[in-house]
């Protein structure tokens, strides 16, 4: 089982992010959830999501505890949050990040999703729209199929710049 | 079809796929979202149905009792402080004998706020009459959603059922489910008791003491009747649809000597502490009890149990440990955990059955 | 118009003798005829219908929670029409049952615009548990539970329910069948929620002869205390005997002082309803000329 742990800001698109790549891995013909742990629900506030992908149906409901992957989708919250709790001792981690931000003893992929959103003007609500480059980027390391990235994103938004967000974020993550 | 979502929507897509008549709605966390989605398929016209947005659930179960009376399909949805509010108009439901069908996002009560999966809320409303079931997977919420319009609308029953699902845990998880064409599997609603204007009656009229016990007592006729006819609809949906369910689900219990009850998502995630059990040569199995009302007690003869109540009846006990205590006679380790939404992980389940001291009571994160 | 002779009430009610209660039930079967579902919540009719296993009603009844009956009725109608029936679906109801625990039920059935006809008979207080105070009861009326007198004023369930601008409001009297029929039967013929309130005069509760309840239902109109009007597209016009009562009433006096469970209401509390009277006539009479 490869379980994912998403670190978001309320209003970010995390929850969604989740659902999303969770489909993703449903249309790669893996069984996979996707499970937003609620709190208070407010604009801003640390947003928890998790993911699961397995090739057998998935019994667990708990929280994830030792995740493969962990997401950043907001490097701020690193000062409030410990993202790499519990994270295996060689899972890796996606920083949204424009300055690069690596973490020490894992093996880290920073990737500027929010400079790409904006930069094709991908704003809802005033908020960078941050999933779509992040499934781009999420293909890249194998976890979904490039092939399920861009149905996923095909059927959930009308507009062509989501497609070119995920390819961008695909191009600008380095393995 | 073969299609991904959440628990809310695989109930309003059963909801949909099972043509109610009337829905009534009532918006309360975590069972929203099901409202929401039906008033989507009533909107686009996926649902031929009258949609009822009523002022509070004790209205929408009187608006489903009241549409059911003239012998149509009814369907509503909710939660927690939701379904307690309605409580008087559940003893209605079940009492006029309305094949009414519910789910209900297991949810806490407050105070404090709490929109944690609990079951205090259904199991509080275990003597209405109600059958009650209790699923564990979105694929789960959406069958037994489905085949809840069936056993309830069935003449040998009549009586409504309440499927429960466990707030957030179920209802806002995202899985893989399969949708199906019921087709005929649902026949045409039949309520033989339905207002008839030709053949005017009274409903409901004062009735005294030497008939009122016979209404009761039939009442307990169609929960008893409701075991064959729950074993019936489920061995059908397997026959056309490739599902299976039990009145109870067990798992790697044949040669058990200790056996795990629980109900809902715990009853899922307890298979995989089984099985960590199983590798350290525990003899673990687990028994996921799916029908609470009617209540089916499983063969735990000469097995440990160990029971997780994700309630507490205060002054008793743990529901389900009591009244399997009661009703075969084992003596539970009786576990209360869950409630409110508290974090009960597998390695914690796999715990429980390590620490079990039989004929006790453990209370998770209180009796550590 | 004519008054059918067909009955939906038959003779074998358990109704208190000289009850207005089963006398106003009568006349709005008479004018819903037989394609009609009552619908009960508890109250007087409960009671009024019969024991089980017989019934005095000829069409069916279906006897719901105290607090329900708008929204049962709510289900109902939708459930018929969904199935292209026309069939009435009327509330019949007490007045503890529609101004006190009923009202969240009845407002949200207006509010959506269910095609109804919801009936408040009003005796003025909680009669078939035997007489408790609602909030239907007037000013200086005595009760098991206000033994002094209430000290309170009715609530104005008609302003409440006027909120809501249901197709079709009116009020109506026992002593009054025909004016009651004909409001009935036009309420009946407009989709949409319908609303009326029924004064009840209540022998046992009000405490006079049971031969006097159309007596005392006449006082009450003839003193203004009750208007008999109907409001339809927002336009109110004043009806019956209640015509004449605009212009000339009798005091107020004259109504309380037959009625026992007024014994106890003092001077200052007989002017406070007389002066009640005066402001409502002047309020219903502007209403009706169109000043407001």
């Amino acid at each position: 089982m490869f379980e994912i742990r998403l670190h978001s800001r309320g209003g970010q698109g995390g929850v969604t992010a989740a659902k999303l790549i969770a489909y993703a891995a449903f249309l790669d013909g893996k069984y996979a959830t996707a499970t937003p742990l609620y709190g208070a629900e407010r604009r801003g506030a640390p947003v928890v999501s998790f993911i699961r992908i397995d090739d057998e149906p998935i019994r667990i409901y708990s929280q994830i505890r030792n995740p493969d992957l962990v997401i950043v989708l907001d490097e701020s919250i690193m000062q409030l949050v410990d993202v790499l709790h519990g994270i295996k001792p060689d899972g890796e981690v996606l920083i949204n990040s424009q300055k690069g931000t690596e973490v020490e003893g894992h093996r880290t992929y920073p990737v500027d999703l929010t400079g790409i959103s904006l930069a094709l003007d991908l704003v809802l609500a005033g908020n960078p729209i941050l999933n779509t480059p992040l499934i781009g980027a999420i293909s890249k390391l194998g976890v979904i199929s490039q092939a399920s990235a861009k149905q996923v994103i095909a059927e959930t938004f009308r507009d062509e710049r989501n497609v070119e967000a995920a390819l961008r974020a695909y191009e600008e993550l380095k393995i | 079809m073969l299609t991904f979502g959440t628990g809310n929507k695989a109930v309003a897509m059963a909801a949909r796929d099972a043509k109610p008549v009337v829905v009534a709605a009532y918006p309360i966390t975590p069972q929203t979202e099901i409202v929401e989605e039906i008033a989507n398929f009533v909107t686009d016209g996926t649902l031929a149905a009258r949609y009822i947005p009523v002022e509070s659930e004790h209205s929408s179960m009187a608006a489903c009792i009241g549409a059911a009376a003239t012998g149509v399909r009814t369907f509503t949805a909710t939660s927690s402080h939701g379904l307690v509010y309605m409580c008087e108009m559940l003893h209605m439901s079940a009492g006029a004998r309305l094949p009414i069908v519910m789910a209900n996002a297991n949810r806490a009560l407050g105070p404090g706020w709490n929109i944690g999966a609990e079951h205090s809320d259904s199991m509080s409303m275990r003597d209405t009459g109600w059958l009650q079931v209790y699923v564990s997977t979105v694929q789960e919420a959406y069958d037994a959603t489905m085949m809840a319009f069936r056993i309830a609308e069935h003449t040998d029953v009549l009586l409504p059922v309440m499927i429960n699902l466990d707030g957030f845990l179920l209802t806002h998880i995202t899985q893989t489910f399969e949708t199906v064409e019921p087709d005929d599997f649902i026949p045409p609603t039949a309520t033989p008791h339905a207002i008839d204007i030709k053949n005017p009656g009274g409903y409901g009229t004062l009735t005294p003491g030497n008939v009122h016990f016979k209404f009761r007592y039939d009442i307990e006729r169609g929960m008893r009747a409701s075991i064959p006819v729950i074993e019936e609809t489920e061995a059908e949906f397997a026959r056309r649809f490739g599902r299976e369910y039990h009145l109870y689900e067990e798992y790697r219990c044949e040669d058990a000597e200790v056996v795990i009850i629980a109900m809902g998502t715990l009853g899922k995630e307890m298979e995989v502490a089984v099985d960590i059990l199983r590798d350290e040569g525990v003899a673990a199995g687990a028994v996921r009890m799916r029908w609470f009302r009617p209540f089916i007690v499983p063969d735990l003869d000469g097995k440990d149990v160990v029971v997780i109540d994700r309630e507490y009846s205060f002054g008793y006990g743990g529901i389900l440990a009591g009244e399997l205590q009661a009703k075969s006679g084992c003596r539970p380790f009786s576990v209360i955990a869950g409630l409110g939404g508290q974090e009960v992980t597998y390695d914690d389940i796999a715990e429980f059955v390590r620490i079990r001291r039989p004929g006790t009571e453990h209370w998770f994160g209180v009796d550590d | 118009m004519a008054i059918p002779d067909e009955e939906f009430l038959l003779k074998t009610t358990s109704a208190c003798a000289g009850c207005p209660s089963s006398l106003i039930l009568r006349y709005v079967t008479k004018a819903a005829g037989a394609d009609t579902v009552l619908v009960i919540p508890a109250c007087c009719t409960s009671v009024i219908q019969g024991v089980y296993p017989t019934t005095a009603m000829n069409i069916p009844v279906y006897n719901v929670a105290f607090a329900s009956a708008a929204a049962v009725a709510s289900g109902m109608s939708e459930a018929f029409r969904a199935e292209g029936r026309k069939t009435n679906v009327i509330c019949y109801a007490g007045d503890g049952g529609t101004i006190d625990i009923g009202i969240q039920a009845l407002s949200g059935a207006l509010e959506r615009g269910t095609d109804f006809l919801y009936i408040c008979y009003d005796n003025e207080a909680y009669s078939n548990t035997g007489m408790q105070r609602s909030g239907a009861t007037p000013l200086g009326a005595m009760t098991t539970t206000t033994p002094g007198g209430k000290k309170d004023h009715k609530k104005d369930l008609d302003a409440i329910v006027a909120a809501h601008n249901p197709v079709y409001q009116a009020t109506a009297c026992a002593a009054y069948p025909q004016d009651l029929y004909n409001k009935v039967e036009k309420a009946l013929s407009i989709p949409g929620p319908k609303f009326m309130h029924i004064l009840a005069p209540c022998p046992p509760g009000w405490r006079f002869p049971s031969e006097k309840t159309i007596e005392m239902g006449k006082l009450a109109v003839k003193t203004g205390l009750w208007v008999l009007y109907e409001r339809e597209g927002g336009k109110l016009t004043i009806t019956g005997a209640s015509k004449a009562a605009m212009k000339k009433r009798i005091p107020v006096e004259d109504y309380l002082s037959v009625q026992g469970r007024f014994r106890k209401i003092t001077a200052e509390e007989t002017a406070e309803v007389q002066k009640t009277v005066e402001d409502m006539i002047a309020r219903l009479q502007r209403e009706a000329d169109g000043i407001c």
